[in-house]
């Protein structure tokens, strides 16, 4: 639980945290990972995995029951597993949420706002209020929020679990777009392995009861990265091979 | 260019004809499939209401159903006895209005309380339940015993009846925000007033106004049932309806019932257009 604003080369860092609930259930156990600055990182594994978990012990949601956790949480954007928008705001009321309970000034906060709602491709949408909006733009809305803060770290919950593949896949390619644009580090947690490759530097994947982390790869593939990498035999291959090893944890 | 520019003319002259007489068409489906439907079965309540006072009645028996001219006559048309009616509907309605304004701000401020501290949840529900439960009519002799026979215990009456929605609605409302955005404030480590404010109130906003609509109809039932026990100072429309009864004067009696149910009715839509004012813009009804 300290915090690490400057100094070492790691922006997260977790070593050896367990969790185990009130309840007897053991979450995780010896989970130990970097983040470093301008890195990707993905996590894969089975629902039910404790992926999630991770996530909410890395912000301070969740205290875990051992280990240490590094990570300034000042410098946090956390985007959930749905867009988790308030219905009463419109986008651009939405995008302002964080900034306006940071206490940051009107017109700090309106320019902030504005900047992020363009970056996500949103612009002419300001007035609009969640129920008018698709699944795939509140997502969006949800990414500007955080952006706003300007997070040196992003979580992400498998935040595009709940929308449809094609949709997802153009959130994929926006999200890598962001990241190489606005320069943060990503924590990724996802049970897509594609998205996982397509998106990151590198990919842990997690085995499940008690969560622990089975296997690690680095993905070879540089920056800016194109829509194409898909279709990659390379990218099939790696894919493939981490499908297996997701495989062997829970065989 | 003029040759080409004149079927163009025709075709938009054609098409807005079509739009028009499609509009027509709408305007005339709309009136026969929900407008006149309602109209054929008022008209045949009145029929059955003329049928009834004239052949089901003899005429010695006829003062038990009063045929519907002589209702309006009587009851509407007389502006001495149309204004007493008006008269006590006004008196209960400020009953009423008194009533709903004191249970909103009593159940509000409890259902809040309710939601910011488990231990007050638990230890105010079992009564606010039990509330609901007592039968109101057991408890009227003591409340005229307690509080007289006037203003103070039919307003009481009215909170009593209305209350329990407000703070049931309030209450799950206030707690109905969803898991992610209190994550989303906890990350940003804001003071339970903050939560409050930017959160559980607004999202507590539907299930709110969805209360008031209730409690507002409730309270002018309360208002009503107040006036059969509590009638001290001007009568309301309860004593005037009770009057009625007692000296067979079927005309007004109808008049006042009619007018009654006009006013329950001009509460609930009231509370309807407010709460579209309020939160129609982004919140959108599930049923209907």
């Amino acid at each position: 639980m300290k915090t690490n604003a400057n100094s070492s080369a790691k922006v997260l860092s977790l070593s050896k945290v367990g969790m185990k609930f009130p309840d007897g259930t053991e979450a995780l156990r010896d989970v130990t990972f970097d983040v470093e600055p301008r890195e990707f990182v993905s996590i894969v594994g089975p629902s039910g995995c404790g992926k999630s978990t991770i996530l909410r012990i890395a912000s301070g949601l969740l205290k875990q029951t051992s280990g240490e956790v590094m990570v300034d949480r000042e410098r946090l954007g956390y985007v959930f597993q749905d867009a988790t928008l308030m219905d009463w705001r419109t986008v651009q009321g939405n995008v302002e949420l964080l900034a306006e309970l940071q206490g940051f000034s009107a017109e700090e906060k309106k320019q902030r706002a504005r900047d992020a709602i363009e970056l996500v491709g949103l612009k002419g949408f300001e007035n609009h209020y969640p129920n008018a909006l698709s699944g795939g733009m509140k997502m969006r809305v949800s990414l500007a929020r955080t952006l706003t803060l300007k997070p040196q770290v992003f979580l992400f919950d498998e935040p595009f679990g709940a929308v449809d593949e094609i949709t997802r896949t153009h959130l994929n390619e926006e999200t890598l777009k962001l990241f190489e644009h606005e320069c943060f580090a990503g924590l990724f947690i996802t049970h897509s392995i594609s998205e996982a490759v397509f998106l990151s530097t590198r990919v842990h994947v997690m085995s499940s009861r008690p969560g622990t982390i089975v296997a690690t790869y680095d993905i070879p593939f540089g920056y800016p990265r194109s829509p194409e990498l898909r279709f990659d035999p390379a990218f099939g291959e790696l894919s493939g091979t981490i499908s297996h090893a997701l495989k062997e944890a829970h065989a | 260019m003029r040759q080409l520019k004149d079927p163009d003319l025709i075709d938009v002259d054609a098409s807005e004809a079509i739009l028009s007489s499609e509009l027509g068409e709408k305007g005339i489906r709309r009136w026969t499939e929900s407008i006149l439907p309602p109209i054929l079965l008022g008209m045949a309540f009145l029929g059955l209401w003329y049928f009834i006072s004239y052949v089901v009645l003899d005429e010695k028996r006829r003062f038990l159903l009063r045929p519907p001219h002589e209702v309006f006559l009587v009851g509407f048309a007389n502006w001495k006895n149309f204004s007493e009616i008006l008269a006590g509907l006004w008196s209960s309605t400020i009953v009423a209005v008194i009533g709903l304004a004191l249970a909103i701000t009593i159940g509000l401020t409890l259902a809040t309380l309710m939601s910011q501290n488990k231990l007050i949840e638990r230890a105010v529900f079992p009564y606010a339940v039990t509330l609901q439960a007592v039968p109101i009519l057991a408890i009227v002799p003591l409340i005229g015993f307690w509080f007289g026979f006037g203003l103070n215990a039919r307003v009481i009456v009215c909170v009593i009846i209305s209350l329990f929605p407000i703070i049931v609605n309030t209450l799950f409302g206030l707690l109905s925000a969803p898991r992610g955005l209190h994550d989303l404030l906890t990350l940003q480590r804001v003071s339970r007033w903050t939560r409050l404010r930017k959160l559980m109130f607004p999202a507590a906003l539907p299930a709110i106004f969805a209360g008031f609509r209730i409690s507002a109809g409730l309270s002018v039932i309360g208002a009503i049932v107040g006036d059969f026990f509590f009638g001290r100072g001007d009568p309301g429309i309860g004593q005037l309806l009770q009057r009625y009864a007692n000296r067979l004067m079927g005309e007004q009696l109808l008049a006042s019932i009619i007018m009654s149910s006009l006013l329950g009715v001009v509460v609930f839509q009231l509370f309807g257009w407010i709460k579209e004012k309020a939160i129609g813009k982004w919140h959108q009804e599930q049923s209907g």
